[in-house]
């Protein structure tokens, strides 16, 4: 097979030298965090005063974890190690409930993400010669930009289409010969459903290589997808806490995704201990990034459960391969590849007074996609008897979903005492999907 | 000159009209006049019945959620042309209707038209001095 290297040098290094460029990049890091008033304190408690006063990787170990709820009480400029003016680009979770995550980037920082994603994409075999169409969402998600910067680094044609319009999206793949996508696995599959509506069979099509990421899918799904339309699927992994795609990325052989070592420092740890954990063990992953000076973070936990390969991939790169993402350690839901999370659905639910405490959340598959339902019960004080009051009320509560949640949910309106009830931390989401 | 219609929210459930009906059935409770409002994914039934006190007690007893609402009834003529000539007469003096459902009486000529108005007095007083027979409270539980 082919393999081909965006920057043979460092995907290559061997694991000692890699290990003291990571104790370097990591050291630079802890200075930068110091100039965070949230980092200073715990550095501080830790007995770091600099970056200096870290001596081996391990003793990473000593730092606490952070989390997704430090984020939000930083939230906006707590975790900024650099003059905003510095700053290039955002980017946050969106929406209109719940409090807000944002991270930034200095112009380096943004040139080496970059750097990144323009590697996952030549290692998976693209070129310059490439057409790509970008059908990940733009603007404040990450997804969509992400690729777009690298896919462009790498020289590939761009087409920004972002996500939608289906019909659109088989036009635009015939008219420019499209060979590379950017997508949610369960949006390729949707497409192939639909291609016959457009007198389009899959060989009418150029497309030759698919990047799938945003939700979980199994070795299955990739296979069917790759069968149904004659092309190779690479799995892909991001957050946006690590600048967004990029983090890990599959390269031609397609057996998990290298994680790249040289930006972050990655551990494996036992949710409820904290313990860390060996390669092959599954457990939470723990991420440090190393080249993001406007803001570090450190040890922070994803939610995401995944294990690390021990053995070399056959491509000679010696950055560890990261499993599939096999669950995860909080109640995030995931439709149509957004994050949802509870919580969100329910912050509006009962900020709503026409209806009552009570309610469930539903997702199904249809077809090829997920379908949020969110059912609550009226509240029989604010019964009027008058349908068409009902009607807007059901549509006022899916236009505040929406704007909350960024999906489009379906809302249905019960008798109060029909949902289940529960004492104590209700099991409010029930999930019909079966695993894709 | 208003009588009492309840309202009841039914949720799209299979059975659940059947089991409201016969609810009031079992309670000696007589419906007069009923039509149900639906949309997609609920319905609102709405009922004229002998004794709405009684009814709304009942509904509330058994956790149905429901609400009273304020209708005039009225004598239309059970031949053709009877409701438009009292729909005309409405209309020729600006009397909104929200919505309207009948039924055909068993001891006389005439059907029994229910209506919801926007304002309740000033259509009263339209039917009155057009000579439109409303029905009382009364005659509705004696019927």
């Amino acid at each position: 097979m082919d393999v081909a290297f965006w920057n043979r040098e460092i995907e290559t290094m061997d694991r000692q030298r890699l290990t003291e460029l990571q104790v370097t990049r990591l050291r630079d890091t802890l200075d930068q965090a110091l100039h965070t008033p949230f980092y200073r304190r715990r550095l501080e408690k830790s007995g770091i005063r600099s970056g200096q006063d870290l001596g081996r990787l391990e003793e990473l170990r000593a730092l606490p974890f952070t989390t997704k709820d430090d984020l939000r009480k930083s939230f906006p400029f707590g975790l900024l190690a650099v003059d905003f003016s510095e700053v290039v680009r955002l980017h946050s979770s969106s929406g209109t409930t719940g409090v807000p995550t944002v991270i930034y980037l200095t112009q380096d920082d943004l040139d080496r993400w970059t750097d990144l994603v323009a590697r996952c994409v030549v290692a998976t075999g693209c070129t310059s010669k490439d057409v790509f169409q970008n059908m990940m969402t733009y603007g404040l998600f990450t997804g969509g930009l992400g690729l777009h910067y690298g896919a462009e680094r790498v020289g590939m044609t761009v087409i920004p289409i972002g996500g939608g319009n289906t019909q659109r999206q088989i036009r635009v793949m015939k008219d420019f010969k499209t060979t590379v996508v950017h997508i949610t696995p369960s949006y390729l599959l949707h497409i192939h459903s639909r291609l016959a509506e457009f007198d389009t069979r899959p060989e009418d099509l150029s497309l030759r290589r698919a990047f799938v990421g945003a939700e979980p899918h199994s070795e299955n799904t990739r296979k069917k997808l790759e069968d149904l339309y004659g092309i190779d699927a690479y799995n892909s992994y991001g957050l946006s806490e690590m600048n967004g795609p990029g983090v890990a990325f599959e390269c031609v052989y397609k057996q998990d995704m290298h994680i790249w070592e040289d930006a972050y420092v990655v551990e494996i740890i036992d949710p409820a201990t904290g313990e860390v954990l060996d390669d092959g063990q599954k457990g939470e992953l723990v991420l440090t990034i190393l080249t993001r000076r406007a803001m570090p973070l450190l040890r922070y936990r994803t939610r995401d459960l995944a294990f690390l390969h021990a053995e070399p991939c056959p491509c000679g790169r010696t950055h560890r391969r990261l499993s599939r993402i096999l669950g995860r350690t909080d109640d995030m839901l995931i439709i149509n590849g957004v994050n949802v999370f509870p919580s969100q659905i329910e912050e509006v639910v009962m900020a709503v007074p026409e209806v009552g405490t009570n309610y469930q959340i539903q997702v199904d598959k249809v077809g090829a996609l997920d379908r949020l339902t969110v059912k609550v019960e009226i509240y029989p004080k604010m019964f009027t008897g008058d349908a068409a009051l009902l009607d807007r009320l059901k549509a006022r509560i899916a236009e505040k979903l929406r704007a909350s949640i960024t999906i489009n949910p379906r809302v249905e309106l019960h008798e109060p005492g029909v949902l289940p009830a529960f004492e104590g931390k209700a099991k409010r989401v029930v999930d019909n999907r079966q695993e894709m | 000159m208003n009588i009492t219609q309840l309202s009841v929210f039914l949720e799209n459930r299979k059975g659940r009209l059947a089991e409201v009906c016969s609810l009031l059935g079992r309670h000696q409770i007589n419906i007069r006049a009923l039509t149900i409002a639906e949309t997609e994914s609920f319905g609102v039934l709405r009922i004229v019945v002998d004794k709405p006190e009684e009814a709304a007690a009942l509904l509330k007893e058994h956790r149905i959620t429901a609400n009273v609402t304020n209708v005039v009834a009225v004598e239309v003529p059970d031949k053709p042309g009877g409701l438009a000539g009292v729909l005309k007469v409405l209309a020729d003096h600006d009397v909104n209707v929200e919505y309207m459902y009948g039924f055909v009486e068993k001891a006389s000529d005439n059907a029994l038209m229910v209506f919801r108005f926007d304002a309740v007095e000033p259509a009263i007083k339209v039917l009155s001095d057009n000579r439109i027979r409303i029905v009382s409270a009364e005659h509705i539980r004696g019927l």
